[in-house]
């Protein structure tokens, strides 16, 4: 279970997070929704140590997530970055087997490639794009690598960071149902940031709504159409009127 | 009032921020160095580096040092003339390349080749979340992409300056007996008898240091970059300058320091 309790950041003026409690129970797929910039991509990446929050703390299984062995603490984790973040000088294969392929989990090569391609398969992509680089991949490819490496090393816990941004209403559908396929096979604990109510509505156990810097709404997501609550029912309906300022 | 302080103001703000930029560069250069003696150790990306930073820039050296030599032998032998000195034409261009326009000019088009490509390339990675994508694989960027970097550039650098001076003497050997009249026998055997074990001692920490330079410049703009291409056009910019500006800063203190006694 992944914790936070009055969890605070900013960045020198601008308070992103401003005490933010949520609990994201072990196996369950929750998704954080808000508009832009409310700092859905700060909360996973307190969670991940790539930003120290100010204040408050951030358990995961009750361990503090700031402390302990990073490597360890790591390697349960599995994320997919908004833009695929791909390494370009390594080709699709040894991407997805990055972390097979070096620290405490490397394997052998051509074992470490036959995962790979097995992950590759998983998603969606043939063997023929293992040895292809990013560059060569269309956008959709490039977010199944992102996915296939995300879960390589068959984490406990994945991040989805806005998995279907710049992605055709029938590739996000594709990938909305990858995650969900994949996120109930492995058992995983999922996080997932969006702004696509429909990667919502396929990815969901749980939703909650971040806004103003604390969580406004949080529920299962058969519950988000019928909350009554002004500020989920006005993002939900993409409506200009309502609680939410139209221009931020 | 305000007129009168806010450029005093101004003046104060501009050399805190540089002094910080200072305190900032030395420790993310100590960090990058202590790294290189800590496993893990990446022995494919040090490779890459080393092919990049030595092999790809030969071409480059190769060409500035033959027509440094070529051109400082003909200053050499004009400047002499007017003082009855010609015939030191083939000592001062070996001290010259040696000591000081071999790794100064080696020095600066590392910068500007390898600088900029390494903070660019780094400063992409910045941008497009790859940089954060290695620290969620476990793997440490300054590990990953500085240590090697810094060490392959550590290493190469000096060999560069060696192959940049051999060929800027050899430059002033071409010019020296084709144009000049010098015999080319009496010409090597100046430049051997002349030069000492310091000249080139000196060459190759000299290029040593300016390879640490340009690797750790490079880096450290393209880690610290802006958002969007404009930011890694920014660090690009920024690394190469401030690359250029430390190479001959460097260079006087090292000058200082082999040669003044």
């Amino acid at each position: 279970m992944i914790t936070f309790e009055n969890v605070h950041k900013s960045f020198g003026p601008k308070h992103v997070l401003r005490g933010v409690d949520l609990e994201v129970p072990k196996g369950e797929s929750m998704v954080i929704i808000g508009g832009s910039g409310t700092g859905k991509s700060v909360t996973l990446k307190c969670v991940l140590g790539l930003l120290t929050p100010d204040q408050g703390t951030i358990t995961v299984d009750g361990n503090d997530a700031t402390k302990g062995d990073r490597d360890a603490f790591l390697a349960r984790f599995g994320m997919l970055f908004q833009g695929g973040a791909l390494f370009d000088s390594l080709t699709v294969w040894q991407n997805v087997a990055f972390r097979l392929l070096r620290g405490s989990l490397k394997r052998p090569k051509a074992e470490a490639r036959e995962i790979a391609i097995e992950k590759l398969r998983r998603v969606g992509l043939t063997p023929d794009v293992a040895d292809l680089f990013p560059s060569e991949l269309s956008g959709g490819m490039q977010k199944r690598v992102g996915l296939a490496r995300a879960i390589a090393a068959e984490p406990e816990i994945i991040f989805f960071d806005e998995p279907t941004t710049g992605l055709d209403p029938i590739m996000s559908g594709v990938i909305n149902d990858l995650i969900r396929e994949i996120v109930v096979e492995m058992g995983a604990t999922a996080m997932t940031i969006t702004h696509d109510m429909t990667s919502v509505r396929a990815i969901a156990d749980k939703v909650a709504m971040l806004h103003d810097g604390v969580i406004q709404w949080t529920g299962p997501v058969n519950e988000m159409d019928t909350s009554g609550d002004p500020y989920l029912t006005q993002f939900i309906s993409g409506s200009a009127e309502g609680p939410i300022e139209a221009v931020r | 009032m305000m007129i009168l302080t806010a450029p005093l103001a101004a003046l104060g703000r501009a050399t805190l921020a540089f002094f910080g930029l200072i305190g900032q560069v030395t420790l993310f250069a100590l960090s990058a160095l202590s790294h290189i003696f800590r496993p893990p150790f990446y022995g494919r990306e040090f490779l890459m580096a080393l092919f990049n930073i030595g092999w790809l820039s030969l071409p480059v050296v190769g060409l500035t040092a033959i027509f440094t030599g070529g051109a400082l032998a003909l200053q050499i032998y004009d400047g002499g003339s007017r003082f009855s000195a010609e015939a030191v034409v083939p000592q001062i261009v070996a001290i010259g390349m040696v000591r000081e326009l071999g790794p100064v000019l080696v020095g600066l088009m590392v910068a500007a080749r390898v600088t900029s490509s390494i903070a660019a390339e780094i400063a992409t990675m910045k941008v497009t979340e790859q940089i954060d994508a290695l620290t969620t694989l476990s793997t440490h960027p300054m590990k990953y992409l500085t240590a090697p970097r810094l060490l392959a550039a550590l290493i190469v650098v000096p060999v560069l300056v060696g192959i940049g001076d051999i060929i800027g003497i050899y430059g002033g050997f071409v010019v020296g007996t084709k144009q000049l009249g010098f015999n080319p026998a009496t010409y090597v055997q100046n430049t051997v008898d002349f030069l000492q074990r310091s000249d080139i001692v000196s060459s190759l920490i000299k290029g040593s240091v300016f390879g640490g330079i340009s690797a750790t410049m490079g880096c450290y703009y393209g880690m610290n970059s802006g958002r969007g291409a404009q930011g890694v056009g920014a660090a690009t910019k920024a690394s190469v300058q401030a690359a250029a500006v430390l190479i001959l800063a460097a260079n006087f203190l090292l000058t200082s320091l082999f040669f003044t006694s």
